[in-house]
Order: structure tokens, then sequence, then C-alpha cells
């Protein structure tokens, strides 16, 4: 009980529940948060059961990586120099996406602040499955020089499954060209599996992210 | 018109030459803006790798009927003007299913695909879609009545709506092309065209770093597999259309192959070297200079 109201609390205006008349003068009851979003559990997205299939297509996948133009720290300044001459990731498949329905790879580039967690779950979860995250930086390993900060966490897979680490602070380009390298090697490997590692752990993630995350205003799974 | 098996087997053995070539042409052309900019771009065959992957992703959404509908609609625009548009002069196999007012029924169907990825854009329910929709349609309309006009120009030319007639009548020579007989048409057409395929100049419909890519901001998997498909079926059509109307036709398949890789260039040319126009430039700019070209050749040919 205590839940639900701590959840009306923090609810946009027009997620509330409210009376609203309709053209034809009757008064019906609204629920956003019911009526708009979708609540059903995600389920567990199995590979294909044939073993050649499944590795064509991961080939397939580790060659067209298409990443979420969504920068969180410090570390999204090193992601703009990879689309100019001198990095060039084009060449490695690698693209960048503006809508995470069409990412594939969400790369969290250095510190994360409570209210950026927030939006980079909303966002991971509007990504298709299989996904992956590429986590840049000391900070996402365990906080690095914003390891007391009151606003800032600092174990980013207490939150969501990490594939690969890229240690730095800030780590330069290469490094980032050598984690899509390395996540490449995984994903044809079939290692890349940690989205169904998220739906299979739901519960305990949400945990986390809900102790976290005092002003939750959104559905739990947003699809 | 007649529908035999192998007349279909031989349609459907032509969309299959088209997509891989619209495939290897969008390949190419990136790899060509990429070279302009000192980079060295993508594998030309990288179209067919994000194909394979989008087809493979696991998990759908959907957010209604439209939504589904909105992709197919899509394709079916790109593969109704496919289906009547004489590929090869005189050949019997590649003509498809041409008749004598295929053009303004392709007319239409370049409408078509795009009304019903509006439609289905709008179900997605993402403002940045809406934006993207309004400005496509807005400009797609403004794009068109250039277009009509040196259609109708050339109808009146040739006394006829039949592709494979107003092909036919330019045989004999670089003299006899409608670029020389009608050079006003040839250029409204041709500016109108870099509206159609939507590059630089005129790409604020998908303008990816600004609003994030405008109508499929929600499509994703299958449906944007479906979405790229069309696309790379769409290019070479537009481009084969245009070959057809003012540059004398293909007579074989290395013809058709060289002419609608330049008419495609053209538009990846101008995309490189002019920056992105906003919706109301734009709209100007097409009411102003191609619109006032397509008078002129309706004028001059009365």
């Amino acid at each position: 009980m205590k839940e639900t109201e701590n959840k009306d609390k923090f609810l946009h205006e027009e997620n509330k529940k409210r009376e609203v008349t309709a053209p034809d003068g009757s008064i019906i009851q609204i629920d956003p948060m019911q009526d708009y979003f979708c609540d059903a559990r995600p389920q567990v997205q199995e590979p294909y059961k044939i073993k050649i299939v499944e590795k064509f297509l991961n080939w397939a996948r580790s060659e067209s990586i298409w990443i979420l133009g969504f920068g969180t720290g410090c570390g999204s300044i090193e992601i703009p120099p990879l689309v100019t001459p001198r990095f060039d990731m084009f060449r490695y498949g690698v693209q960048m996406r503006p809508t995470p329905r069409q990412s594939n790879a969400f790369i969290i580039s250095g510190y994360l602040s409570v209210k950026t967690l927030k939006r980079v779950i909303r966002s991971y979860e509007q990504m298709q499955s299989p996904k992956y995250v590429l986590a840049l930086g000391s900070c996402t390993i365990n906080g690095g020089m914003y390891w007391d900060s009151y606003n800032t966490i600092n174990r980013l897979d207490q939150y969501m499954p990490v594939d690969v680490y890229i240690a730095g602070c800030m780590p330069r380009p290469e490094a980032l060209l050598a984690g899509f390298m390395k996540l490449k090697e995984l994903i044809k490997a079939g290692k890349a599996e940690k989205a169904n590692e998220y739906i299979e752990n739901l519960d305990w993630y949400k945990a986390n992210q809900k102790k976290i995350i005092k002003d939750w205003n959104m559905p739990d799974y947003n699809w | 018109m007649e529908f035999t098996v192998s007349k279909i087997l031989w349609t459907l053995l032509g969309l299959f030459i088209v997509l891989n070539w619209g495939l290897i042409m969008g390949g190419t052309m990136r790899k060509i803006v990429a070279r302009v900019g000192k980079r060295y771009g993508i594998p030309i065959y990288q179209p067919y790798i994000d194909l394979i992957k989008n087809y493979s992703i696991r998990s759908q959404i959907t957010h209604g009927v439209m939504f589904y509908l909105g992709p197919v609609f899509r394709l079916s625009g790109g593969v109704g003007i496919f289906l009547f548009l004489p590929l090869i002069i005189g050949s019997n196999h590649w003509s498809n299913f041409s008749f004598s007012g295929d053009l303004v029924l392709i007319l239409y169907f370049q409408f078509f695909g795009m009304l019903g990825m509006a439609l289905g854009a709008g179900e997605g329910g993402h403002p940045y879609s809406v934006i993207g929709v309004s400005r496509g349609l807005s400009q797609f309309t403004t794009m068109e009545i250039p277009l009509t006009l040196a259609v109708i120009s050339m109808a009146v030319q040739y006394h006829t709506l039949s592709i494979a007639d107003i092909v036919a009548a330019q045989q004999g020579g670089i003299m006899h092309w409608t670029m020389v007989t009608n050079p006003f048409a040839t250029a409204a057409a041709m500016l109108s065209l870099l509206g159609a395929l939507g590059h630089s100049p005129f790409n604020l419909v998908k303008a990816p770093n600004e609003i994030p890519i405008g109508p499929p901001t929600e499509y994703h998997s299958t449906f944007l597999g479906v979405l790229r498909t069309n696309a790379a079926i769409l290019h070479v059509v537009e481009a084969a259309l245009f070959m057809n109307l003012f540059f004398g036709g293909a007579e074989n398949w290395g013809i058709f192959i060289l002419k609608t890789f330049l008419i495609y260039f053209w538009s990846v040319f101008v995309g490189v070297v002019f920056p992105r126009f906003r919706i109301e430039q734009s709209i100007r700019w097409f009411v102003k200079i191609p619109l006032v070209l397509g008078i002129i050749a309706i004028i001059v040919i009365l």
C-alpha cells in the first residue's frame, strides 16, 4: 500500500488517475499507467536451436553493431571522434542510431548520476533483444573519482548487465574500438546473451534500481 | 500485357536483380560519401549484413494494426512502381507489366507508400515521427508539382502516357533523348528528384541528428528490415523511371546499371556539396526554381 502511495506522489500530472468528459458527454475514468503502458512481464528470447543458423546470425549481428547515440557522462566526448577520419568506426560495421528501438549496443560513457540512471534504464529496456552494454571508464566499474559522490552510482552491473568493460579515466577512442572488437568476439562465440540474463534476474535488478531511484514514476518495465 | 507463369517468374527475377543492385548501389554511395569526408567508410556489402541483422532481431513490439501495415504499404509502393516499369527497351522478359497508362499509375504509387508510412508512423505515437511525417508529406507534395508539370509537358510532346512508348520515341542517339529535346522538363524533374531521393539538402524528413530519424523512429527489427528492403528497390526504380523518361532508357543490363548509378549519383553529389535545408527553405526552393522551370516546359511545348 505504501509503495503505491509513493508511486502516485511522483507521477506526472498527465499520468495521474482522473475523470475525463468524453465527446458524447459521458464521464469516463482513465488511469494512464494502466491504460497507456503495457505491464506484461518480458520473456526470455531463446537463440535458434539449429546451431549453424544461430552462428550465421551471430556473425551478422557482430558485423553490424548499431550503437545508441546517448552520452551519459564525460566519456561521451570520446564517442564523436569515432566517426571522424582518424578513428572511423564505420569500417568495422559500427554505426550510430538515434533511437533505442533500432540500436543493439549501449555505451554507458562514464559516471551515471541517479537522474541519468533512470533515463538509461528506460532506453535500455526499449532496445530490442539481443542487446549489448559497453561500460566505458572506471566510473562504471567502481565509481572512479566519483566513488563517494552523493549523486552517482558506483557499480553499473548492479543495475544492468554489462558485456564489456573498458577501463581507464578516460579511455581513448582506440580503447573504445578495442572494446568493440572484444564485443564482436563475444557475439561470435555466442556469449553475449546478457539481455536474457537481465530478464532472468529482473526482480533483483528492479530491486536495486528502485533502491537508488526514489522518484520511480514509470512502469516497472518500459516496453 | 499478359499474365503467364513465365512472365511472373521473369518479373520476380527482375525484382531480385533490382533489389541486389539497390543494396550494392546504396553501399557504394555511402562509401563515396565516406571518401569525400576522407574516411575509409563501410564495406560495400554492409547493407546486406544490416538487412540480415535486422531480420534476425529476436523481439518485436507493436503499437497496433496500422503500425504493422505501414512498412507493408511502403514496400507495396516500391514494388508497385517496379511492376509497371519497363526495365529494358524492347525486351519481352524485362518489360514487367507496363501498359499504356502506366506513367500516371507510377506517379500515384510514389505517393501511396508515403501515405501508408504516415499512417503507420502516426500509430507509433512518437512525437518525432509525427514531425517527420508532416515534414515529409509537405515536402513531397511540393516536390510532386514540378515533376507532374514535367510529365505533362512530356505527355504533350510525345502524345502518350505509356513509358514504353516514350522510351521508344527517344531511340536513335543522344540527340533524341528528352534531355535534349525538352531540357526544361528534364531540369524541373531532375531537381524534384533530389527531393524524392531525400539526400542532403532535402533530408530533413529523416534528419538523424535533429529529429531522431523521423517517421521510422519506432520501427525496429523486421519492420525496419522491410523498410530497408523497400528503400533499396525504390532507389533503383526511381532512377530507372527517370532513365526511361529523360535519358533514352537502357538497351541491356550494363547500360541500365550505368545510367541508374549516374542518376542516383546526381542526388548524392548534390548531397555532399550542400548542407541541409530547413522545411520552409526547402518548400520555398521547390516552389521557386523547379516549379518555374516546369511552367516554362509547359509553355514551350504548347
